[in-house]
C-alpha cells in the first residue's frame, strides 16, 4: 500500500493496464511528453514509448471517433478529453456512435474504449472548466457512466472500466484530485495523505461497476451523492446533527438500485446531491428511481440540492457550488416535512 | 471612406446549371485526356501532387481502348470478374429498388452509374483489408462475394437478418466481410477508419483501411477531423470522396464544390490528392492499387476523389425529377461505367454481346433466386426478430433496468 492522491492512483491504475495488456494505449491533448494538464498520465510515454501514450490535435471529435476505430480494431484504448467542458465537439461520435456499434451490429463490432474527463467545479475554472455534464451520458443508452470519489475507487473502477467491453464514460471530480475538498472554503483541504482511501495497492485491482457504496451508516435520511459531493455530504452529515446515511453511487450507469432501496426503505427520507444544473439532470432521475422504488417507505418529498440551471458563473462561483450549508439546510426541510 | 465601405455586401448562394425543364449543361468542364496523366511514384509527397487534385486520371477511352501510365493491365479473368460484380450490383439494386416500391420493405438505396468504384475498389483492396464505408458501397458486399440472401434479409428485417432487424435497410455489417456496420450519420466512418487503420500500425499488422463519403458530407467536421489524424498519424488509410455530383437535392456546389475541387481538401493537409474519372474502372482500381501500395509501404493516407454521377435518386424516398433534369444522367459526358468496361472488353477479343447479355440474365436469376429464398423467411414486419432481442447487444451483458424494461413487456 501507497498513500496516493487521485491522479497518482489514476496513472497507478494506467500504468498496470499498459503493462499487462499490450493493447492499452492512452492519447489526447497534452498527454504525451508532457503527462497531461492534470498529469494523470505522467511518465507513461516515458515507460511506454511515444507509441502508446501521445498527443493528440486539438479536435474531440477526432479523438473519440479515432479511439472508436481503435477499439473496433480490438485495442482497448483510453483517451482523455482535457476538460469534460470540450466533450461536445465528439458528442455525436459518442451517442451516436460509441454507444450504439454494439446494437447496429448485433454483436458483431464492440468499442472497448474508456473516455476520461475531468469534470466539476470549485477551481475557479469558469464556464468552460467547471461544468458536470454526466447526464448528458446517462440519457445515452449503451454508454456506462462511472465517477469515483476517492483514490482507492478512481484507481479499481478505472481497471474496471477499462477491462469493460462497452464504452465507459469516466468522469474524474478535478475538485478533488488532490484532496478531499468537502465544500468548506473556509478551512483548509486536507491532503488525500491524510485519509485511509489514499492508501492504494501499487498493483492491479478491481472495484467492480454498478455497485455503490455506503460510506456512512444513518437512520434518519438517506443522501445520493457521487463525485466531490460526497465529501460535502459528509461533511454535511457531521455538522447538521441528522443521522444521515450518505451512499457514493460510483457508476451512474447501471446504478445500483439495490443499495439506493435499502438505504432509503431504512431512512424514509431521501436528498439527492449534484454540482450540475437541476433541470433534467442525473438527480432527477434518482428522484424518479427513489419514487418508484421506494414510494410507500418514504416520510417526506424527495429534495435535489444542485447547481442552478444558470451556466456556470466565475466570479459566483461558491454561491453556485452546493456547499455543505445548502445541504444542511435541504436535509433540515426532509426531516422536518 | 474605402470602395468597400461604400458598395452594398451581396450573398452569394451557389446554383446549379440546370433544374427540371432545363437542358442538362456540362459545358465548359474539360477534362485531360485518357492516359494523358503521367503516375507518380508512391512515396512522391503531398506536395509534389499538388496538380493531381485539379485533373483527372483516366485510362479508358470512349471507344474501350485502354490509355496511359495508370493503365492497371489486369488480365481479362478480373476484367470478367468486375464487370460480372458490377452487373449483379445493378441486377441487386434494380429487384430491391421494386421490392420497396412493392412494399416488401421500407427503403431502399440504388448505387446506379456508382458501380465501378465499389467493385474496382474492393479487387485493388485485400479481401481482408477492412472498408468503412457509406451507404452506396453495396459494390463492395457484392464484390467479396457476402451472401445476397444476407444482405436481402438484411433489407427485409426478417427473422434471418443479421441485424435483427434494428437497422434502416441496407445498413449492413459484417466484419466477416470486412464491412463495418453503417452509419445514418454522416462521415462518422471516415475518422473512425483513420483510427482503425492507426490501430493495425500499432499492432504491427498489415491490413489497412478504406472509407468512403460522398462529396456532400465533406462539409462535416469530422471528414476533416479524420484528415487531420490521418496526416498526422500517417495513418495507413484511403479516403475516398465519391463525388456523384448530388447530395439528396443540393448540387456539389453546396458542398464547396464551385470554387476547387474535392481532391484538393488533401492539399492543406499534405495528403496525396488524386482526382479519378470514377466511371473508369481501370482507373478507379490503379489509383486504388497506387494507394494501396503507399499505405502498406508506411507512407500513410490517400485521398481519391471520384468523379462520377448519381444515376438514380438518393433513395427511395425522393424524387430527383423534382430537382435536377430529368435526363442529366444520360448526358453524363463520362459515360456509364458497365458500358464502358464491357466495351474495352469486346475490344481486347475477350468478350461480346452475347456474352453480356447472357451475364445480365445470369445476374437477374441469381437475384431472383436470392430474392424467393429472402422473402421465404419473410419481409418487413412478416417474421420480425422476438420483441425481447430489442434489449440484447445495448450492453455485453443485460443490466437490471434494461431487465426490468424488457419483463415491463409482458405485464
Amino acid at each position: 500500500m501507497t498513500s496516493m492522491t487521485m491522479i497518482q492512483a489514476l496513472n497507478s491504475a494506467l500504468d498496470n493496464m499498459m503493462a499487462r495488456d499490450p493493447n492499452v494505449m492512452t492519447f489526447g491533448e497534452d498527454v504525451g511528453y508532457f503527462g497531461g494538464v492534470f498529469r494523470v498520465t505522467e511518465h507513461l510515454q516515458e515507460k511506454y514509448g511515444a507509441r502508446r501514450c501521445f498527443d493528440a490535435p486539438i479536435n474531440e471529435g477526432g479523438i473519440t471517433a479515432t479511439a472508436i476505430g481503435m477499439a473496433v480494431y480490438g485495442l482497448r484504448p483510453v483517451v482523455e478529453i482535457q476538460f469534460a467542458d470540450y466533450m461536445y465537439p465528439g458528442y455525436d461520435q459518442l451517442v451516436s456512435e460509441a454507444a450504439r456499434i454494439r446494437y447496429r451490429s448485433a454483436g458483431d463490432f464492440t468499442v472497448p474504449m474508456t473516455v476520461r474527463m475531468p469534470y466539476g467545479g470549485g477551481i475557479y475554472g469558469g464556464q468552460t472548466h467547471s461544468q458536470s455534464p454526466e447526464a448528458l451520458f446517462t440519457h445515452v443508452a449503451g454508454l456506462k457512466t462511472v465517477i469515483p470519489s476517492t483514490p482507492y475507487d478512481a484507481k479499481g473502477l478505472l481497471i474496471s472500466a477499462i477491462e469493460d467491453d462497452d464504452p465507459v464514460i469516466f468522469l474524474e471530480p478535478k475538485r478533488i484530485y488532490n484532496g478531499p475538498f468537502d465544500g468548506r472554503r473556509d478551512r483548509p483541504v486536507t491532503p488525500w495523505s491524510k485519509h485511509a482511501a489514499s492508501e492504494v495497492p501499487e498493483d492491479h485491482y478491481r472495484i467492480p461497476l454498478g455497485q455503490a457504496k455506503v460510506l456512512r451508516e444513518g437512520a434518519d435520511l438517506t443522501i445520493l451523492a457521487y463525485g466531490t459531493m460526497v465529501h460535502v455530504a459528509l461533511a454535511a452529515a457531521e455538522e447538521s446533527g441528522i443521522d444521515a446515511e450518505v451512499i457514493d453511487l460510483r457508476t451512474l450507469v447501471p446504478v445500483d438500485i439495490e443499495a439506493i432501496t435499502k438505504s432509503v426503505a431504512k431512512t424514509g427520507r431521501c436528498v439527492v446531491v449534484h454540482e450540475a444544473t437541476r433541470t433534467s439532470g442525473y438527480g432527477a432521475e434518482l428522484s424518479a428511481l427513489v419514487q418508484e422504488h421506494c414510494f410507500y417507505h418514504l416520510e417526506a418529498p424527495i429534495e435535489r440540492v444542485t447547481g442552478y440551471d444558470t451556466p456556470y458563473p466565475h466570479a459566483l462561483e461558491w454561491e453556485y457550488f452546493p456547499t455543505p450549508q445548502r445541504l444542511i439546510k435541504a436535509m433540515r426541510r426532509v426531516m422536518e416535512a | 471612406m474605402s470602395p468597400s465601405r461604400t458598395n452594398a455586401l451581396s450573398l452569394h448562394v451557389p446554383m446549379p446549371r440546370a433544374r427540371p425543364g432545363d437542358k442538362p449543361d456540362f459545358s465548359g468542364w474539360s477534362f485531360p485526356e485518357p492516359g494523358a496523366t503521367p503516375r507518380p511514384d508512391v512515396d512522391a509527397s503531398g506536395a509534389e501532387l499538388r496538380d493531381y487534385a485539379y485533373g483527372l486520371i483516366r485510362v479508358l477511352d470512349m471507344d474501350g481502348n485502354a490509355l496511359g501510365p495508370w493503365a492497371p493491365h489486369l488480365s481479362p479473368d478480373t476484367l470478367r470478374r468486375g464487370l460480372k460484380y458490377m452487373v449483379l450490383t445493378r441486377a441487386f439494386d434494380e429487384r430491391m429498388h421494386r421490392a420497396q416500391r412493392q412494399g416488401k420493405t421500407s427503403f431502399y438505396m440504388q448505387c446506379l452509374g456508382e458501380e465501378a468504384i465499389a467493385v474496382a475498389q474492393a479487387l485493388a483492396l485485400s479481401p481482408d483489408d477492412m472498408c468503412f464505408p457509406s451507404y452506396r458501397q453495396q459494390g463492395l458486399l457484392i464484390a467479396r462475394e457476402y451472401p445476397l440472401v444476407d444482405m436481402m434479409n438484411q433489407i427485409y428485417s426478417n427473422a434471418a437478418d443479421p441485424l435483427k432487424g434494428r437497422q434502416l435497410p441496407i445498413m449492413y455489417s459484417s466484419k466477416q466481410a470486412g464491412f463495418f456496420t453503417i452509419s445514418g450519420n454522416l462521415a462518422t466512418q471516415v475518422p473512425q477508419a483513420v483510427g482503425w487503420a492507426m490501430a493495425s500500425a500499432y499492432a504491427g499488422d498489415v491490413r489497412i483501411a478504406a472509407t468512403w463519403l460522398g462529396e456532400g458530407s465533406t462539409a462535416e467536421g469530422d471528414f476533416h477531423s479524420a484528415m487531420t489524424f490521418a496526416s498526422v498519424y500517417r495513418a495507413p488509410v484511403i479516403i475516398n470522396v465519391v463525388n456523384n455530383q448530388w447530395a439528396i437535392s443540393s448540387f456539389q456546389g453546396i458542398a464547396g464544390g464551385e470554387n476547387t475541387t474535392f481532391a484538393a481538401r488533401g492539399v492543406g493537409y499534405g495528403i496525396p490528392p488524386l482526382r479519378v474519372d470514377g466511371n473508369d474502372f481501370l482507373a478507379v482500381y490503379a489509383v486504388t492499387q497506387w494507394a494501396v501500395e503507399r499505405a502498406r509501404s508506411n507512407l500513410g493516407p490517400t485521398l481519391i476523389e471520384h468523379f462520377s454521377y448519381r444515376g438514380g435518386p438518393h433513395s427511395t424516398s425522393d424524387d430527383p425529377a423534382r430537382y435536377r433534369p430529368a435526363d442529366e444522367g444520360r448526358s453524363w459526358p463520362l459515360g456509364d461505367p458497365i458500358e464502358r468496361l464491357k466495351r474495352h472488353l469486346i475490344s481486347l477479343g475477350e468478350w461480346s454481346e452475347d456474352q453480356h447479355k447472357a451475364a445480365q440474365e445470369e445476374a437477374a436469376e441469381t437475384v431472383r433466386a436470392a430474392g424467393r429464398e429472402a422473402e421465404k423467411v419473410g419481409t418487413l414486419s412478416d417474421n420480425a426478430h422476438p420483441r425481447e432481442s430489442m434489449f440484447d447487444d445495448v450492453y455485453k451483458e443485460l443490466p437490471w433496468h434494461l431487465r426490468a424494461q424488457r419483463a415491463e413487456q409482458d405485464q
